[in-house]
């Protein structure tokens, strides 16, 4: 059991951005040595309240307390200094130095401005000896490590600040399943040496394994504090973190019809990725693609969508070939994609929500390519109330909506209508990569039946998404992917969560059961 | 704090700038009319009997000019993510070019085609090789600022070659005047219109933002961000050409070394009208206030009969103070 006086101790942060309350008045306590879980939605706070602790932004009120001092943590250096180090999602190292120039980056073993590389080196393998990896070379480029390499790097880089608090920011997300395992075995050496750690991700049955107590946010607000992480039940957690007791909300699936084909897809490959692909959607049809990060799924999508050439197969929309390579045909064949990145792959961010919705048509509000900017106005507002886009106000910048409004308007991005005459407009496939990452579950169960709307004027839909009981509840048909292999086909109806994990991993699932319900 | 700001000004305008969905808020450029404006009263100040005359205004138009018509193909390379350092170069190749006695002998319009041809071409290659053989925009046109450079050496044998008197219609755009204007103010008058309309009120315009703001979102959204890339460069190199036709008026020469370090000029008019360099954002009238501000600065120095040095040394100041001020959202930035 830790000691009762914390190592960290934050009392009623408030952090309020532009129209938002970002934080409402966060507790939190986290004491030496143990793994501190951070549970919540998206947008409950978890970020901002990491980037408060790491100094990157400053709290509106509220304290922070450390060894029972208050500190104030003005950039990220102070809270380097004060024994705060955070891992983001996206490691910060620096691909082209070596693994020990990356650890002791900013702080060099230098005499007289000039490097001492030897010495560097050694301490360097000290540290990833600390953490159990001795096996990377400290003169090893980073560029060259795997993500769970990369990460370890970048714990042997708090290490050397001296680090009493790690934050790590979901650092499995990235990671296969049995680099999770070697995480944990990293994560336990550093407890044991009387490090902090507060650990965030999505994934309950980690929490579990890993952590010692856990804190929820919801909205802004603390709304349980040192839950034990093995006892507390499942429901409760959820409850607590969405207020509610289911965790999805589906549209009912219509019956299973003879469905036009829309799409065909034969022998795709794209090498080191996937193989041999091949597999259809109906017109109507919701088909959803399962697999783990890097089984191959998303760069499928891609691929159909001429993002990525493949070295064989073909792609078929409506009978018609896809030139292989060419987003703008696929497109101009009746193609949408949501992209996995919304902020990186799919939106203007400083731009208003109307021009991100009617990029992908803009040609429509055109006449020799003159703008029609009273036209595409009205389309953006038509579209934003069709989809309930808000605030409904188009002219803002899109990076001012939430997670789940910029994802419909990346969405309403494909429904533009086509011509007045045509009337159905132009869609015949939408492409989903993740859709409903980043957004609330209340909004989720919105986008979900927006999906299953359009499905039902027609369009056939593509879905990838990590979320098991995602595909299983939205989708008519599963088509399970397992390096870069189309290994199961089957109804969503008959596929429950275990049968589709038990596919998707190829290992047997120890670590990831074991001490959960 | 810029948020703040931009809410205040947008409170305060209830029915024009908020209702625009366009870029072209009145308060945007405020910051750099006001400056424009104080390099004036200067110039009343200190010489109040030759800054207001028309001749001078005159001047200094006709010396915008050239460099303004570059800088319109510069702001579209820019905003889309690029960066021209070739323009001068590919002007003076232009001017050599539609110079020749070869050329000269088909007549005024076959010159001033010829001009825009050449620098067409330039900008083709650029793009070209920006483009479709992924080469950094910095390098391709670097490598284009030293051959263009090095061809119309070439072409010329390192000589002026002076326009011939049967076609002095070139040379005319800069001696007739209406309404006491030089016919070449209002070229480059036509360039600026057509170019703000091409980024304004136009699909490609609006695709040019998408391309420099997030190039992946565009490619998503099946855009063909490599062909709009090379007609970006292509636009530079055409409106290279433009310039040479301007220039070849103004001097009555073409010649190899024409448009030396315009390059530098036309980016640093860009910048200080508040495009970033990083492209996604930008305006043509901006950049056009940015060079007018170099241009009176130059007038002003040369009035006063200061030296050319203190004058770069003013220009430096001037670039590194606008781009701070951009960042605390004083002048021109859109909310």
């Amino acid at each position: 059991m830790p000691s009762p006086a914390p190592l960290l101790r934050m009392r009623g942060i408030v952090k309020h951005f532009p129209g938002v309350r970002a934080l409402d008045g966060v507790d939190l306590d986290v004491h030496a040595g143990e793994v501190h879980c951070l549970l919540g939605q998206n947008g409950a706070g978890k970020s901002t309240l990491i980037k408060v602790l790491s100094g990157a932004h400053q709290p509106d009120a509220g304290e922070v307390l450390l060894d029972g001092r208050p500190v104030r943590l003005a950039n990220p250096t102070a809270a380097m200094r004060a024994g705060i180090a955070t891992i983001y999602q996206e490691l910060d190292l620096v691909d082209g130095l070596s693994v020990a120039e990356n650890i002791f980056l900013g702080h060099e073993h230098a005499a007289l401005g000039f490097v001492r590389r030897r010495e560097a080196n050694r301490a360097a393998a000290g540290l990833l000896a600390r953490l159990g990896h001795p096996e990377i070379h400290p003169a090893t480029e980073v560029g060259r490590l795997s993500p769970a390499r990369k990460q370890v790097v970048s714990m042997a880089r708090a290490l050397s600040h001296n680090a009493r608090l790690i934050i790590m920011d979901e650092p499995s997300a990235a990671l296969a399943h049995d680099e999770v395992a070697n995480l944990f075995r990293v994560i336990r050496e550093l407890t044991a040496q009387n490090v902090a750690v507060v650990y965030i991700s999505h994934r309950l049955e980690e929490i579990r394994e890993i952590g010692d107590r856990v804190t929820v946010l919801k909205d802004g607000r603390t709304v349980a504090v040192g839950l034990p992480a093995r006892e507390t039940p499942t429901a409760e957690i959820v409850s607590l973190m969405t207020g509610r007791d289911v965790e999805y909300v589906f549209p009912p699936r219509p019956a299973p019809a003879d469905r036009p084909e829309v799409l065909r897809v034969e022998g795709l490959t794209l090498p080191g990725r996937f193989t041999g692909v091949s597999f259809t959607v109906g017109a109507g049809e919701i088909v959803g693609l399962a697999g783990l990060v890097g089984s191959g799924r998303s760069e499928i999508i891609e691929t159909i969508y001429g993002a990525r050439r493949p070295s064989a197969g073909r792609v078929l929309l409506d009978g018609r070939p896809v030139r292989p390579g060419s987003t703008r045909h696929a497109v101009r064949l009746g193609m949408g994609l949501a992209p996995e990145e919304r902020k990186a792959q799919a939106l203007l961010l400083e731009e208003p929500v109307a021009r991100n919705i009617t990029l992908a048509g803009l040609s429509r509000y055109a006449r020799f390519g003159w703008l029609d900017r009273r036209a595409e106005l009205a389309e953006a507002n038509r579209l934003a109330e069709v989809l309930d886009i808000r605030p409904r106000d188009v002219r803002r910048p899109v990076k001012t909506l939430s997670g789940g409004n910029q994802q419909k308007a990346v969405l309403a991005r494909w429904l533009t209508e086509r011509g007045a005459a045509d009337g159905a407009g132009g869609l015949r496939l939408l492409l989903l990569d993740e859709p409903t990452r980043g957004v609330d579950v209340g909004a989720r169960a919105e986008l979900y039946a927006v999906i299953r709307d359009l499905a039902d004027r027609g369009i056939g839909v593509l879905l990838v998404s990590s979320e098991v009981p995602e595909v299983l509840g939205l989708a008519d048909r599963v088509l399970v992917i397992r390096e870069g292999r189309l290994v199961h086909e089957a109804p969503a109806a008959e596929l429950d969560e275990h049968r589709v994990l038990d596919l998707v991993m190829v290992a047997p699932h120890g670590t990831k059961e074991g001490s959960g319900d | 704090m810029t948020e703040t700001k931009a809410r205040t000004t947008a409170r305060a305008l209830p029915g024009t700038a908020r209702l625009r969905l366009g870029r072209v808020g009145e308060t945007r450029h405020l910051g750099l009319i006001v400056a424009l404006a104080l390099l004036a009263v200067v110039g009343l100040i200190t010489r109040p009997e030759n800054f207001a005359t028309s001749d001078n205004l005159v001047s200094i138009l006709a010396l915008a000019s050239t460099i303004g018509v570059i800088t319109v193909g510069m702001t579209f390379v820019i905003i889309g993510g690029g960066i021209d350092l070739s323009v001068g170069a590919v002007m003076a190749l232009a001017s050599v070019w539609a110079t020749t006695l070869a050329t000269q002998s088909y007549g005024p319009w076959v010159m001033a085609l010829c001009a825009i041809l050449v620098g067409t071409g330039a900008g083709l290659v650029n793009g070209i090789l920006i483009a479709y053989g992924r080469l950094v925009p910095f390098i391709a046109t670097l490598a284009m600022l030293v051959a263009a450079r090095g061809l119309a050496q070439r072409i010329s044998d390192r000589k002026t070659q002076l326009i011939r008197p049967e076609n002095d219609a070139i040379v005319e755009l800069s001696t007739t005047r209406v309404l006491g204007l030089p016919l070449l103010v209002y070229i480059f008058a036509l360039v600026v219109v057509v170019g703000w309309i091409v980024l304004n009120r136009t699909t490609f315009g609006r695709r040019t933002f998408a391309v420099g703001g997030n190039p992946e979102a565009a490619r998503l959204a099946g855009i063909d961000v490599r062909r709009h890339t090379m007609l970006l460069y292509a636009i530079s190199g055409f409106c290279c050409g433009v310039a040479a036709i301007l220039i070849m008026a103004r001097t009555t020469t073409g010649s190899s070394t024409h448009g030396d370090l315009y390059e530098l000029d036309a980016i640093a008019a860009v910048i200080i009208g508040g495009t970033l360099l990083t492209g996604g954002r930008g305006s043509i009238i901006g950049s056009i206030l940015g060079l007018l501000i170099f241009t009176v600065i130059t007038n002003l120095f040369i009035l006063n009969g200061l030296n050319t040095s203190d004058q770069l040394i003013a220009k430096g100041l001037i670039i590194v103070a606008a781009v701070l001020l951009q960042r605390r959202g004083l002048v021109g930035r859109r909310a």
